[in-house]
């Protein structure tokens, strides 16, 4: 199998030299040191390693990294723009919606993706999207409303 | 573990599953010790006896002393350190693992320096530079570390105010602390933090008699204070030790059995050592790799030739039997209080019934992670866990090096409810290290963590009551199988009790978890309460009220009924159901109203009242969220968390197979928390978790008459399909 040269992370073209069945994820974090996209299954269950490939939220861990060659990926870290942060990474400081904050990043990305093909989902397409990021410390309900902020269709925050 | 330290009354139950019995003692900063690593400012020092023991208290009699000239302690359990340069830090063994406790002791130490929080900088868990704790664990950082460090805070203000005083010229009462500032009675002179403990060298301990902000006066504590560092964890800056990266590091890997107890019999590692950069490590059983890159690791690990023998060993269909047939007759659970035969002779009905829950996963969503370094002689392991000094000392034992050669560092981790206490991964990761001669990463996959950790325990639970037509409960036995003695005792006022936890062997390795017990203990005794309402003809709620006169039980109970509108009539195969409980200091209500799809069985929460009181609150929000959480977590435990075993192996060791609440598991959920400012703050990271199982078996009973006794409530297919039998009453 043909090695993969290289990887347009972030909008920046980054040099790597992989086999081309090495998961997405392994290469971000272990070859590429983007160390916000996590580990949490490698089996596409969690969703803790969700990152956009072309604008669309996928599962880095079962992601061959040659199945994204020449496609343009985001991963947490390329969320923020010139030290202003996504409105969905400011809403989920805004709605506390993080405990051990290990499964932030992919919910972040999860999010995000959704909001780009639909800016105003209705509480059951949130769910719906986001039904397979898991977050083991339960903080669920605050990332729905997290990602209402956002889309500015929640009605009320919490103070 | 010792027989001796069953006995209920000596041994708190945090300790009960603990793995490894470590020496409580151990303590790394001594006076001398302290003092030749203090270099100057101001430092005020917590004994650790304050925070460990309470025997040792008489001791700290501080009075007559001269003002800086205290004794120092030989053992010290946590310090605040005003630096020269005005920063404050905060000296901790306590672990951030999500329950946001490095926000909410930088409230309360900045509460009393009055100054903002952040100003505080706390270091957490590395055993070079903190001093010994226990562990996070138990629900004890806001009862007993919090109120330390806030006395250690109020403290240091007094010395820093006298000491500006001094240098403004003025008496100590003209000067206030405004923005972080010292300023005399008219503010046109002002000193920084910095400028007050500059060429300062003091060290004081927490005298006996020091006040602390009373909590009506809090600003600071009880307002809710945004997440410390939130940011780093929304931009993924955040380093988990699974992020780590030294310079020079390797991957790490090791060789699994395919089960439990089994034992090597050939390995073949010819071609793996082979590979360029590749390590194996053989050590008795142990097979580990170690190489510069994950691809190597993954062409190492498939290259390696090996097979074990494993022996038969029971499985799940079993265990139950099993729990009970290997069980002690007694390991305590308190005293009997009256006495059982005259309270059954005294009963109008009585019931008899067996209830039981599985062994379950933390499956925290960080998998165990280490990184370990060899350098001068020195150990520095990185890693994820609850206990850094009793990990400590796995590492000493495992690598046979003194405790002084070993650093433990715990950075913020992934959580780990319990789950966390035990040092497997930094062990290894730290042989793996030793034998490569570098930097090792050892990152355990979702299938070792299932595998290779803990489980919480399974129990049966056997509860025979007696009960009058009045509602009164007159006889209450109660015989836990293995599954523990956290909250084994209830706030019930029965007259009559007999309450018993037995030890058994358990098949699967087994540890804390978030409540421990607590949850199989509230299971059985509140749905127990349930049968019994039902056996006498009434209203659950009422039937409970009948049975407390703890006001604290009373008032989370009523309003938990009352924000849930209790007795307003339900749609047609609905249901709802209550429960009540106290442990660790805190009081939990729950109420849940379900329904079940007829097809497929399948149970819907609809939606869920949680009503808490744990004192005084600290942080309403991260309250309000740790709570919302606990109640979360808890609907997989309740429905459908539970691991499936035979001979050594889990068969569901994975997300795909072993199902984790979801956001479509989730209800609208209402927390009412309720605000006894009179009372001192409890820890809330675990009793909340309690109410819900009960709650929900409860509801489906309302919706369905059929009475389940076993956690997690749904098999693999929904409901069991055969009813249980709802009764086994004898009048």
């Amino acid at each position: 199998m043909a090695n993969i040269t290289s990887l347009s992370v972030n909008g920046k073209k980054l040099p790597v030299n992989i086999d081309s069945q090495t998961s997405l994820l392994t290469v971000l974090r272990d070859y590429l040191n983007l160390t916000g996209t996590k580990y949490g299954c490698g089996e596409s269950q969690c969703g803790a390693c969700t990152v956009l490939v072309d604008g669309v939220a996928a599962r880095s861990c079962v992601t061959p990294v040659g199945k994204v060659a020449g496609k343009q990926i985001t991963t947490i870290e390329g969320l923020e723009k010139d030290g202003q942060l996504h409105p969905l990474q400011q809403a989920f400081i805004e709605a506390d919606a993080m405990q051990c904050g290990y499964c932030t990043p992919g919910m972040i990305m999860a999010g995000a993706g959704l909001l780009s093909k639909n800016p105003k989902p209705s509480r059951d397409e949130i769910v719906k999207a986001m039904d397979r990021n898991v977050c083991r410390c339960g903080t669920y309900l605050r990332i729905v409303k997290a990602i209402e902020i956002a889309s500015g269709t929640a009605k009320e925050v919490r103070k | 573990m010792n027989d001796e330290q069953h006995d209920l009354e000596l041994a708190p139950e945090v300790e009960r599953y603990e793995l490894f019995a470590d020496p409580i003692y151990n303590f790394s900063f001594n006076r001398r010790q302290f003092l030749k690593a203090f270099s100057g400012g101001i430092a005020l020092l917590v004994p650790a006896s304050n925070l460990f023991a309470q025997a040792a208290q008489q001791e700290q009699d501080e009075s007559g002393r001269g003002r800086f000239n205290q004794r120092v302690p030989n053992d010290i359990g946590a310090w605040i350190h005003i630096e020269e340069s005005g920063t404050v830090s905060v000296f901790t063994g306590k672990v951030e693992l999500g329950q946001n406790i490095r926000t909410s002791l930088a409230q309360a130490v900045a509460e009393e320096l009055h100054v903002p929080v952040n100003t505080i900088r706390l270091v957490m868990a590395d055993t070079d530079l903190v001093p010994f704790d226990m562990g996070t664990f138990g629900s004890r950082t806001t009862p007993t570390m919090a109120p330390q460090l806030r006395k250690a805070a109020a403290a240091a203000r007094e010395t820093l105010i006298t000491l500006a005083a001094e240098q403004l010229k003025v008496a100590p009462a003209d000067v206030r602390i405004v923005n972080a500032r010292f300023v005399n009675h008219d503010a046109s002179k002002s000193l920084s933090l910095g400028d007050v403990a500059k060429g300062q060298k003091l060290v004081k301990t927490i005298p006996a008699d020091v006040a602390i902000t009373t909590v009506k006066d809090w600003t600071i504590a009880g307002t809710s204070v945004p997440k410390v560092g939130a940011r780093d964890f929304v931009t993924g800056k955040h380093e988990y030790t699974s992020d780590m990266k030294l310079p020079g590091m390797l991957f790490g890997r090791i060789v699994r059995p395919p089960a439990m107890n089994s034992s090597l019999l050939s390995v073949d590692t010819k071609a793996a050592e082979a590979i360029k950069g590749v390590t194996v490590v053989r050590d008795g059983d142990f097979i580990g790799i170690t190489a510069p890159d994950p691809q190597a690791v993954a062409r190492a690990e498939k290259s390696i030739a090996v097979h074990w023998k494993t022996p038969a060993q029971p499985g799940a269909s079993e265990l139950f039997q099993l729990l009970k047939r290997d069980s002690s007759p007694s390991r305590g659970g308190g005293r009997p209080v009256g006495s059982i035969t005259e309270g059954m002779a005294a009963a109008d009905k009585k019931l008899s019934q067996t209830y039981t829950v599985a062994y379950i996963a933390h499956a925290p969503l960080e998998p165990r992670a280490a990184v370990a370094e060899w350098k001068d002689n020195k150990l520095t392991v990185w890693t994820g866990t609850q206990r850094p000094f009793g990990v400590r000392s796995e590492l000493a034992e495992a690598l046979r090096i003194p405790e002084e050669s070993v650093r433990v560092i715990v950075p913020d981790t992934g959580s780990g409810y319990g789950g966390k206490h035990t040092g497997e991964c930094a062990i290894e990761a730290a042989r793996l290290a030793r034998a490569s001669g570098k930097p090792v990463k050892l990152v355990w996959t979702r299938e070792e963590e299932f595998a290779w950790a803990y489980f919480r325990p399974a129990g049966v639970i056997e509860v025979s009551s007696g009960v009058k037509n009045d509602g009164t409960v007159t006889a209450w036995e109660f015989h836990n199988y293995n599954s523990g003695a956290s909250a084994i005792q209830s706030k019930y006022a029965f007259p009559n009790q007999n309450i018993q936890f037995h030890n058994s062997k358990s098949p699967l390795r087994q540890g804390s978890y978030r409540g421990l017990a607590a949850t199989a203990n509230h299971f059985a005794r509140e749905v127990h309460m349930d049968e019994l309402a039902q056996l006498v003809g009434m209203d659950p709620v009422a039937f409970r009220l009948q049975n407390i006169q703890d006001p604290r039980l009373r008032a989370v109970l009523e309003a938990t009924a009352k924000s849930f509108g209790w007795g307003a009539k339900k749609q047609a195969g609905r249901g709802a159901g209550i429960a009540c409980g106290f442990e660790k200091g805190s009081y939990i209500g729950t109420a849940a109203e379900v329904s079940i799809d007829p097809k497929t069985k399948k149970v819907k929460i609809e939606r869920i009242v949680a009503s808490y009181e744990c004192g005084a609150i600290v942080n309403p929000v991260h309250l309000h969220n740790q709570v919302e959480g606990a109640v979360v977590q808890a609907i997989g435990g309740a429905l459908f968390e539970g691991i499936e075993f035979q001979n050594g192996q889990i068969l569901n060791a994975k997300f795909s197979r072993y199902r984790l609440p979801r956001f479509s598991d989730v209800p609208p959920i209402e927390i009412v928390l309720l605000d006894r400012k009179d009372l001192p703050s409890a820890g809330a990271g675990e009793t909340p978790i309690v109410g819900l199982a009960p709650a929900v078996a409860n509801a489906i009973f309302a919706a369905t008459g059929q009475r389940l006794r076993s956690l997690p409530l749904e098999s693999q297919n929904g409901l069991p399909q055969k009813a249980q039998k709802t009764q086994k009453a004898q009048d």
